[in-house]
């Protein structure tokens, strides 16, 4: 790639007077080898598994592997449209899509990670509210997916994309950025406000600690990506307002690196502190490894 | 640049719940797999950091073993693969190991089958993207997001070009190299990260070089990146 940092991928933006997608699109096929055409493709075909996610979280009360979550997207979505929600309607749906994939990925069905499998609900949730709110066609959204992708693509070479390295911000944090910016450039802003949006989003979300119940993607991981498709959209009107990061983006990513690093092992995805260990997530473990027993015995008989 | 490419950042689609304990273990056990060449009859699996600590909540001991089993990370078979380790004959153990990692998600996995014995070390570094560490006793550092050779050999001078010049001719470029070797004129290997897909009279023909001992081919991907 011709980019290591966000500020470099605007100034390149600006030299070539091209959008994000568009460069992103270029140095893909160049490292890949392949054409524009086929990586293009590619994002096309991750952005219908994304959809069907959503088609499939929205309407399942189906409940994951654990059975500790599930149905909380459709309870959300018919709230949303039928009573008086806080939230704007179409805020709302990019809540209840999030929460859908999320919850999609948690029992065991098919998403695409974005930039992680516990973050994959926040950019389906983003793009697919947004694509229905505007009208925008399949293909504009998948160049968004290019957009998003630069963005991920230097947050994670510049610090880290996964919970066990740097905690929730790594993972969520990332998506939420990764989302704001893109829709950014998807509603016509610069590369500039693109990169500013990516900022003023991460900034929200450092410190953010990963502490599963019993290490499962679900509790809190699921209702995070909710929120943080709401925070994507804040942070992209923000952006679109002029509204700008005071302290630049790169740095915000590199404050990101220098928290997680710092972060105790027992934060970063290993079940052994915060919300995991709780008087109650404490409780769900024992309940957990009881009916994995009797799974056990079960299996035996048989 | 520890991320390569848009699709290690978006992507891969894959079966659930965690890209890092789910998709990068089927994908470090597809690699282990391809490095011991054949089917094994015993896996030892020992997870270290944060996937000793929760890979029973994540189903990484199901994605491990579906790697083993050459599934791919969307392979809806993948919650039932023990079940299938059984049918053909794989036995598969877990442990949870309590040396320090070298990353957070560490795994290594012995295989064996027969004479037959392979050993590997990897980390799973987020979004379903892996990191080889160590092969056979050998530091070799990797990410099977490329055709990938790793080629078994004596620390003699010329080895290497010889197994470059005939990758050469082929016209096949080299992305990434790393060696490693246990002694100064002892044994050593290779690993070679490339751009094209390597056919079987290649393969062969690296295989014949003088000095060279062993090699193993691993492509993932059918010779593109993920």
């Amino acid at each position: 790639m011709r980019f290591s940092n966000l500020k470099e991928l605007a100034l390149l933006c600006a030299d070539e007077g091209k959008p994000i997608y568009l460069i992103m699109l270029e140095d893909q096929a160049l490292e890949s080898g392949r054409t524009a055409e086929q990586e293009w493709d590619k994002m096309k075909q991750y952005y219908g598994i994304m959809k069907e996610a959503v088609t499939k979280g929205i309407s399942s009360e189906k409940l994951s592997r654990s059975g500790l979550t599930g149905g909380d997207a459709k309870r959300v979505h018919e709230y949303t449209r039928q009573q008086e929600a806080s939230l704007e309607p179409f805020t709302g749906l990019a809540m209840a899509y999030a929460l859908a994939v999320s919850e999609v990925n948690a029992s065991m069905g098919r998403i695409v990670a974005t930039p992680t499998a516990g973050s994959c609900g926040i950019i389906p949730g983003v793009f697919v509210s947004s694509q229905e709110r505007f009208g925008w066609t399949d293909d504009h959204m998948v160049n968004g997916l290019f957009c998003a992708g630069a963005i991920g693509y230097i947050i994670a070479n510049n610090s880290f994309i996964s919970g066990a390295e740097g905690g929730c911000q790594a993972e969520i944090g990332s998506a939420i950025g990764m989302a704001a910016g893109a829709l950014v450039e998807l509603k016509g802003g610069t590369p500039e406000q693109a990169v500013h949006a990516v900022g003023l989003a991460m900034k929200n979300t450092l410190g953010l600690i990963c502490d599963p119940v019993g290490g499962l993607v679900e509790i809190p991981c699921i209702v995070r990506n909710g929120f943080g498709a709401v925070n994507a959209l804040a942070a992209a009107d923000m952006a679109l307002a002029g509204v700008s990061s005071v302290i630049p983006s790169d740095e915000v990513i590199q404050v990101m690196l220098e928290v997680g690093s710092a972060m105790p092992d027992i934060h970063r995805e290993t079940a052994r502190g915060g919300l995991a260990q709780t008087p109650t997530g404490r409780q769900i473990i024992k309940q957990l490894a009881k009916d994995r027993k009797k799974f056990r015995s079960e299996l035996k008989k048989r | 640049m520890r991320f390569k490419d848009v699709f290690s950042i978006i992507g891969p689609g894959m079966i659930g719940p965690s890209s890092s304990h789910t998709a990068g273990a089927v994908r470090l056990g597809r690699v282990a797999r391809e490095l011991i060449g054949i089917q094994p009859k015993q896996a030892n699996v020992v997870f270290y950091g944060s996937l000793a600590a929760t890979y029973r909540g994540h189903g990484t001991d199901l994605a491990v073993t579906a790697g083993l089993l050459r599934l791919d990370m969307d392979d809806e078979r993948i919650p039932e693969s023990l079940d299938l380790a059984d049918v053909l004959g794989m036995k598969v153990a877990f442990l949870s190991g309590s040396d320090p990692a070298v990353h957070p998600n560490t795994l290594t996995v012995t295989l064996s089958s027969g004479r037959r014995r392979c050993r590997m070390t990897g980390c799973s570094i987020g979004g379903g993207n892996i990191e080889v560490v160590e092969v056979n006793g050998f530091d070799l550092k990797f990410t099977a997001n490329y055709p990938t050779l790793i080629v078994y050999h004596e620390d003699r001078p010329g080895v290497l070009a010889d197994v470059t010049r005939l990758l050469s001719v082929t016209g096949i470029n080299i992305g990434y190299m790393d060696v490693d070797r246990k002694a100064r004129l002892g044994h050593a290997a290779t690993v070679i990260e490339m751009d094209g897909v390597i056919q079987e009279d290649l393969l062969k023909k690296i295989k014949r070089l003088a000095n060279v001992t062993g090699l193993s081919y691993i492509d993932l991907n059918g010779g593109v990146p993920n």
